[in-house]
């Protein structure tokens, strides 16, 4: 399984939640696979997805928000886990696809291939599942901020440039809210 | 009002209710009443760069952002500002404590602070650089405004002199 699968199976669990998307091919892959007005794309600042997600999940505590992160990306912005985990939004679910690799650059390894990030997540205190041992609807709807691990293969797809400008992307996203 | 008090009117009368910071001490004070305002969300945050994320989405959201940092910050966050804020035209207000001005006394603050300046000139950003307590409420009370006629940040930089 690879990247643009595990979106698949993500979108299958996915109804009116709010999610917003790793920069690079995870965004890409998510809009050729279904674009929808509930999609914030990231088209910069690797590593910021999850910090995102919380600011968005703190001002909009009614939505459920997702966020579909890679493991490169987490990599760049680790502090994310304590701040989090120390605001512990309840509507907040933060998915990481570990691939082992910086899928957009070419595929170079990264060193999250080798670890466990849910036991990382863990560690700081989050509550953390691998996919495969959830339902993600359960878990997107309970009343607690979660981390998930998605595990799958390297790889991309033939998933074209996002068409709309970051401006169309913003302004799409907030006319939903 | 004192120094920290027109800052803080300032903040509040440009409606800003989501915040989040990484702590100066010339902003220890501030951030005490900031806490203390059940009106304002106040996020610490472990880094400058992982703030200007979080102001994105609060954005998103409804709220009206602002960043309490150093100006060392600033160097931590100069891509998130580019390829997020400005990219998206998000508006945010920065607010930095300006350290390596006149009458630092630590040496390690001061090549940052020279070239704080140019950094934000040569982003494009607009910043106001007030030296009274009455020029800090007034550019603070009017730049969220001002952000989100430019679609970029506005910083104001309170120098060491200032407080």
């Amino acid at each position: 399984m690879k990247r643009r699968d595990a979106i698949n199976r993500i979108m299958d669990s996915i109804e009116s939640e709010l999610i917003i998307c790793n920069i690079g091919f995870p965004s890409r892959e998510l809009y050729d696979i279904y674009d929808r007005d509930e999609n914030f794309y990231m088209i910069g600042s690797m590593g910021l997805a999850s910090s995102i997600g919380l600011g968005l999940a703190l001002a909009k505590p009614e939505r459920d928000i997702v966020v579909i992160d890679g493991d490169g990306s987490l990599l760049m912005n680790m502090g994310s886990l304590v701040t989090v985990n120390a605001c512990k939004p309840r509507n907040l679910t933060w998915i990481v696809i570990n691939n082992g690799a910086y899928g957009s650059t070419g595929n170079q390894e990264t060193y999250a291939k080798d670890l466990n990030l849910c036991e990382i997540a863990s560690g700081v205190g989050l509550k953390s599942y691998k996919f495969e041992d959830i339902d993600l609807k359960e878990i997107i709807n309970d009343d607690e901020c979660n981390f998930v691990e998605f595990n799958c293969e390297a790889g991309n797809s033939t998933a074209p440039i996002i068409e709309m400008t970051p401006e169309a992307i913003k302004k799409r996203f907030m006319k939903i809210i | 009002m004192d120094s920290t008090e027109a800052i803080y009117n300032g903040l509040k009368d440009a409606g800003i209710d989501f915040i989040v910071s990484v702590p100066c001490v010339n902003l220890s004070k501030l951030l005490n009443m900031i806490d203390e305002d059940d009106s304002i969300t106040h996020i610490p945050v472990t880094r400058e760069e992982e703030g200007i994320g979080l102001c994105a989405g609060a954005y998103l959201g409804g709220k009206r952002t602002a960043i309490l940092m150093q100006n060392s910050g600033l160097g931590n966050s100069i891509n998130a500002l580019k390829s997020l804020t400005e990219l998206y035209g998000f508006p945010l207000l920065m607010i930095m404590s300006h350290r390596g001005t006149e009458g630092e006394n630590i040496c390690g603050q001061v090549p940052m602070g020279q070239s704080t300046p140019l950094i934000l000139e040569a982003m494009n950003f607009n910043f106001f650089k007030p030296g009274t307590p009455e020029g800090a409420y007034e550019a603070i009370r009017t730049s969220w405004e001002l952000s989100e006629e430019e679609k970029k940040p506005v910083s104001i930089l309170l120098e060491i002199k200032y407080w």
